[in-house]
């Protein structure tokens, strides 16, 4: 039914980090959504969490995004089985919370590898098909901490601002080739990584919020939605800020 | 698409263009809709209801909400969409000029806003789009005036998010680049084409792309979004 009638019909997506969090709220949204959804993780999501009522079964993907050859290995089984990939979610993400001082060159290399390098390497293996088909939505997660500045996370902060002009680079290069890039930027969400945080941080990012609560995964899935459907056809290298009004303080 | 029954809506600038498309996709989303304009709007269809409006005339502001107030007791979404381009470089600007494009583009904002909260504050809910412009976040030779407007909208609506979050009350911005309405084909070719040499897409977009922005911004999917600018420029800003 939802491959007749959703927003996402007959589209093909893949959301990397998908096993929990945003990147699974969002697969789920884009399956109910009429697509064929892809998750891709290091871990696999809890049992039920593929089956959407009414929708095509979510297929797992065993991915890590840091992995070149992985990454090409993915999207040609994407290809083989669906023959075309419109909708790429690069969504997959680690944190540290070490300032610049504290920050090991390891757990650097580390978050950079995830959150930035990981949005390259995805993006380029997406592009094959994407230019072949002249059409595509680039989906990639940034965050508030890749905006403004906060204590610490210093590693996480450079990633997610590298991720901004990555993607406007991606929008601008490909905009007359049909792909489309835009970047999310959400602010509180109650994920399993912010419930891994210190509770003072949580509190206090809460209390900074304007609409005075945290976002909860479907928030950001929604916004995926529009991006990832033909409703923004006209959107490309934007920012969609989903974050209670955080940013606008 | 997005479900919006029950919901009452206020266009303003809806005989035409960007706000003719707002005020159709709100209707088919199933918002009762009210839209205004100084034009004739008699194309609009029955379904929609429709008010001789200037944007700048805060008597007609307060009778038209007071009337809302009275069919339907709420007012649920404000778009804010009137507004004229003027083409004059800030050394051949006059005072008039300036005043007419500020009173409408910016001050016509500020009234609805006002006027809006009236119902939506005691309602603790409420949604709000202001429609401002690529050039409210960055700059193009000439349009002086129009500029200076549509930089202020972006500023109030922040304004307005962060000062009524906590009231339920969410305002947003969205940002066109080149949309295809009668005032872009109003034009010369000229400036038109040299807008769309700068669009990396390389095309214009249809008021319709803009109305699928401002129903995902007013709907309940878009209940942890404010203060935001949300471009539909074909890739203009990012470059
Ligand atoms: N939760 C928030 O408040 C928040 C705020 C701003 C930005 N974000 C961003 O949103 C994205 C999702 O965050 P979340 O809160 O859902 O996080 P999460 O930790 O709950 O989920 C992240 C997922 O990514 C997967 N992952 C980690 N490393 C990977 C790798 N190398 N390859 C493949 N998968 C990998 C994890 O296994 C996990 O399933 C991240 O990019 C994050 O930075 C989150
Ligand atoms: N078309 C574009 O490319 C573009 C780009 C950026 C921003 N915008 C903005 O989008 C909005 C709509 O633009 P459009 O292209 O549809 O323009 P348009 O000229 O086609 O329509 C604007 C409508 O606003 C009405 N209006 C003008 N002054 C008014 C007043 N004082 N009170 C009430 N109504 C009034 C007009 O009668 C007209 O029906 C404007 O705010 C404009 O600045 C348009």
């Amino acid at each position: 039914m939802n491959q007749r009638t959703g927003r996402l019909r007959g589209k093909v997506a893949l959301v990397t980090g998908g096993a929990m969090g945003i990147g699974l709220a969002t697969a789920r949204r884009f399956a109910a959504e009429g697509a064929f959804t892809y998750i891709a993780d290091v871990e696999k999501p809890a049992p039920g969490e593929l089956s959407v009522e009414g929708a095509e079964e979510i297929t797992y993907v065993d991915l890590d995004v840091t992995d070149e050859v992985a990454w090409a290995e993915a999207v040609d089984d994407i290809l083989e089985r669906d023959e075309r990939l419109d909708i790429l979610v690069n969504n997959a993400g680690v944190i540290d919370y070490a300032g610049i001082a504290d920050v090991t060159a390891e757990a650097w290399a580390r978050v950079v590898a995830v959150d930035q390098t990981g949005v390259f390497l995805g993006t380029r293996a997406a592009l094959k098909p994407m230019l072949a088909q002249r059409s595509g939505s680039i989906i990639n997660l940034s965050s508030a901490w890749g905006v403004v500045g906060s204590e610490g996370v210093a590693a996480y902060q450079a990633a997610k601002g590298g991720v901004r002009g990555l993607t406007r680079n991606t929008a601008v290069t490909y905009a007359r080739d049909g792909v489309r890039a835009n970047t999310v930027i959400p602010g509180w969400i109650r994920t399993p990584l912010a419930e891994r945080q210190a509770e003072e941080k949580n509190a206090e990012v809460i209390g900074l919020t304007p609409l005075g609560f945290g976002g909860d995964p479907d928030d950001i899935a929604w916004g995926c939605v529009y991006l990832a459907s033909d409703e923004s056809r006209y959107v490309t290298g934007s920012e969609l800020v989903i974050d209670g009004g955080l940013l606008a303080r | 698409m997005h479900d919006l029954t029950g919901r009452v809506a206020l266009v303003t600038g809806a005989a035409q263009g960007i706000g003719h498309a707002v005020a159709t996709a709100l209707a088919e989303a199933g918002a009762t809709v009210v839209a205004t304009d100084v034009r004739d709007q008699s194309d609009l269809g029955d379904h929609i209801r429709t008010r001789s409006h200037d944007v700048t005339d805060a008597e007609r502001w307060a009778a038209v909400v007071a009337e809302i107030e009275a069919d339907h007791g709420r007012l649920d979404i404000l778009v804010n969409n009137a507004g004229v381009s003027g083409y004059d470089q800030l050394h051949e600007l006059s005072l008039e000029e300036w005043n007419r494009i500020i009173g409408i583009n910016q001050t016509g904002v500020l009234l609805g806003m006002q006027h809006a909260l009236r119902l939506m504050r005691p309602a603790r809910s409420g949604a709000i789009v202001n429609i401002s412009s690529i050039c409210g976040a960055t700059s193009v030779p000439g349009v002086a005036a129009y500029h200076a407007s549509k930089h202020a909208v972006l500023t109030m609506t922040k304004n307005a998010a962060v000062s009524y979050a906590r009231e339920g009350i969410r305002a947003n911005a969205v940002l066109p680049g080149w949309i295809r309405t009668p005032l872009t084909l109003g034009q010369t070719d000229e400036l038109n084409g040299a807008f769309l040499d700068a669009t990396p897409m390389g095309v214009g977009g249809d008021p319709e792309d803009v109305a699928a922005a401002v129903c995902f911004l007013v709907s309940d999917q878009a209940r942890f979004i404010t203060g935001v600018d949300l471009p539909v420029d074909g890739g203009y800003l990012a470059r």
